[in-house]
């Protein structure tokens, strides 16, 4: 089972390297591992998914507790959290192919951010599922950049 | 210090260093080092070791604090002095020891430029320290040393690196204690939880077969006393990890000694037939499980640790305790007083024990080379030290005798690199250890092949007039990876005899120590005597049998059932 972990740290140098650096002596995997400052600017929230099959979720918590910089931790329910990606996708679209480009974004969602003769960029927001399904449509027409920030999440409701 | 005095960052890092109750630092000096050096050359209250490697600053302040249960501190220059202390921050990582290490740096507008001896010290101890710190600003100083020694002594203690890029030194500041943290993130909890503890203080008067099973938690948590209650209150009879060695005294009538790979058969069978196994700041390491899933087949078991992050991890806990061994032990005594308990509960398995120690006491056969053993010349060590010495080992076949021959009675007193099995660990830590306790009687047990691996030390403890006695188990082998090639690799003994040999009596002599040699049996107890008599160090070059192996064993993975040696009384030993 996939879990996403919310992890608050100091907002000090090195703590990202920290975070890494436990989890490859420990040999945890991290799918995804996405960072940025949080409400505090003292703070800054990670937001970490894992597979809980590949390794004990219970000691990757415990372990990532250990680190000075870590304030808190939070493994976030699946039905009780706001989940989303950022991706943006270079998709080759000359003559035809264009017209099959722009309307799977505008299916998708997505907003075209860059356009010239050949190329069109894409930018769109959402689950990792979604995601998914957006590449898979596009890659038949031609997946030239794929650049995404890893899922973000947040709890639902006033607990956060 | 009066508040807000103008210092400059090296003279406010030796007002800090004071302030946290710091008397003694290991070092060596080095180029951006001298700054802070020559801020201590005025320093009225905190001494200076000066050693002749730096991992030997690392090993003696590791020593100091084991010996001590004080934060241990060394200090070295930036790059190779920084990396020499590598080896001694990991060891006492793996051991949870409290260590501060201060590394120089070159000057912060320098760094990753790889300037004249810079090396990333913060990077390269990242897995193996509790915390570090790369100070930017002069005016952080007094607050990260304090942090750094609040971190390194609370909760499961461990290694803290300090660095310091040389122009921090430089820079002046409105010096103030400090004397407040702020740590959001760490806040260790030492008082298990009461319901836990109910339940387990339940268990353990339920239980008709319980083991005590204490780790290294029970020596850092100063739990001795709470500890020797508990046991006696429910007759609960104790083996001790490598670690936790001294957390019970071992002349007692429920101690079965150590247990794991080189334990007592006594202590393995008792843990493989018991209801309920009790560790108390244990952490289920592999040397003492052996085979997991064979391990304690039959018990219960009530894990308590102040590191949340040991419980579950190798095996699962029925009653998890997160707390530091002294509080939750002070818990089950006080819960246990008020149960009523009949004492014929236990009766029939501590008969068994009983019986158990009588038939398989730890027992060899004198070498047919005519050597001496070396169990005998750690039992005479025992005898004319009292009990009483604080033995300090390095690693290998010595470590485990030292282990299993010598009769420790009270914490701190057997102080060994566990985790990392660090060799050139004794001859340092023993410097560490003396001058933490100026008091004890100090041995340093080491082997040949150790001794050699810091034997530069000795010139630090001449030059301190330490009475260390260092005894030399010179059976001209790296012996413990000799016996393993001996049992298991077909006696193909490669690379692990040491074939040129340095005259320790004369190498002690030229660096200003005592030397003897010790052949025969009889000559044991005068050496001694005349090494602990002299005033400075001594070293004893005790020629062992090269064929004396480390019985019982349990080879590495295996059941506690598939021992070697340790036969009953009478039947003989297997030797190789």
């Amino acid at each position: 089972m996939k879990h996403t972990l919310s992890v608050l740290v100091e907002n000090k140098p090195g703590v990202l390297t920290r975070v890494a650096g436990l989890f490859a002596r420990r040999g945890f995997n991290i799918d995804s591992l996405a960072v940025g400052q949080s409400e505090d600017p003292a703070l800054s929230r990670m937001t970490i998914t894992i597979d809980g099959a590949e390794q004990p979720i219970d000691q990757v918590t415990k372990q990532l507790h250990k680190l000075i910089n870590v304030v808190k931790i939070r493994d976030l329910e699946p039905k009780g959290m706001v989940a989303g990606e950022l991706l943006f996708v270079k998709v080759s679209a000359e003559g035809e192919k264009r017209t099959e480009v722009l309307q799977i974004a505008e299916i998708f969602r997505a907003k075209i951010v860059d356009v010239d003769r050949r190329v069109v960029t894409l930018r769109v927001v959402g689950t990792t599922d979604k995601l998914e399904a957006l590449l898979e449509l596009l890659k038949p027409l031609g997946v030239l950049e794929v650049v995404r920030t890893g899922t973000i999440a947040i709890g639902r409701g006033r607990g956060g | 210090m009066s508040p807000d005095k103008k210092l400059k960052g090296s003279e406010a890092l030796v007002a800090a260093l004071e302030h946290e109750g710091c008397e003694v630092m290991f070092g060596f000096p080095g180029g951006v080092a001298i700054p802070f050096y020559d801020a201590l050359y005025d320093a009225k209250r905190l001494r200076h070791v000066l050693v002749r490697h730096e991992q030997g600053a690392a090993h003696a302040a590791d020593g100091y604090a084991r010996a001590t249960g004080k934060v241990g501190v060394c200090v070295s220059t930036s790059g190779p002095g920084a990396t020499n202390l590598v080896t001694g921050i990991a060891t006492a990582y793996l051991d949870s020891s409290p260590l501060v290490a201060i590394t120089w740096q070159v000057r912060s507008d320098l760094i990753g430029t790889d300037a004249f001896q810079e090396a990333d010290i913060t990077g390269i101890t990242l897995p193996i320290v509790k915390h570090s710190y790369l100070v930017k600003k002069t005016a952080e100083l007094p607050q990260v040393v304090h942090e750094a020694f609040h971190i390194a002594s609370t909760g499961r203690p461990g290694p803290v690196v300090i660095d310091i890029p040389v122009d921090v030194a430089l820079g002046e500041l409105a010096y103030r204690d400090a004397d407040t943290l702020d740590l959001p993130g760490y806040r260790p909890t030492f008082r298990g939880h009461v319901k836990q503890i109910r339940a387990a203080a339940k268990a353990i008067n339920e239980a008709q077969r319980p083991v005590l099973y204490l780790g290294g938690g029970a020596i850092s948590s100063g739990a001795a006393a709470e500890i020797l209650r508990l046991a006696e209150l429910r007759r609960v009879p104790v083996a001790t990890t490598l670690m936790g060695i001294g957390a019970f005294p071992e002349t007692h009538e429920l101690a079965m000694g150590m247990l794991g790979m080189h334990g007592t058969v006594t202590a393995n069978y008792a843990v493989h037939e018991c209801d309920l196994l009790i560790n108390l700041g244990a952490r289920f390491d592999d040397r003492v499980t052996g085979k997991l899933k064979a391990f304690a087949p039959h018990a219960k078991v009530i894990h308590a640790d102040v590191d949340p992050a040991e419980i579950g991890k190798n095996v699962p806990a029925v009653i998890p305790i997160v707390g530091d061994v002294k509080h939750v032990a002070a818990g089950l005594v006080k819960e246990l007083e008020a149960l009523e308990w009949p004492a014929e509960r236990t009766a029939e398995w501590l008969a068994r024990i009983a019986a158990r120690k009588e038939e398989y006491p730890l027992d060899y056969e004198d070498p047919k080379d005519g050597k001496l053993a070396p169990q005998l010349v750690i039992q005479e060590i025992d005898r004319v030290t009292g009990h009483d010495a604080v033995i300090c080992t390095d690693v290998g076949q010595h470590q485990m005798w030292a282990t299993q021959y010598y009769t420790y009675t009270s914490p701190r007193q057997f102080i060994s690199s566990g985790g990392l099995g660090t060799m050139g660990f004794g001859l340092p830590a023993s410097i560490g250890a003396q001058i933490g306790r100026p008091e004890k009687t100090v041995v340093d047990i080491s082997g040949d092949g150790g001794f050699q691996m810091t034997v530069q030390e000795l010139a630090t403890a001449v030059s301190c007039g330490l009475p260390i006695v260092v005894c030399i188990l010179n059976n001209g082998y790296l012996g413990m990876v000799r016996q393993w090639q001996d049992l298991f690799w077909n006696q193909r003994y490669s690379c692990t005899c040491i074939e040129a040999q340095p005259d320790f009596k004369r190498l002690a002599e030229a660096y200003g120590a005592l030397g003897l040699t010790v052949n025969e049996k009889d000559e044991i107890e005068p050496a001694l005597r005349e090494a602990l008599a002299c005033e400075g160090p001594a070293v004893i070059d005790f020629r062992t049998s090269a064929e004396s192996n480390v019985f019982p064993m349990v080879p590495a993975g295996q059941e506690i059932t598939e021992m070697i040696g340790g036969q009953a009384k009478g039947k003989g030993r297997r030797s190789s």
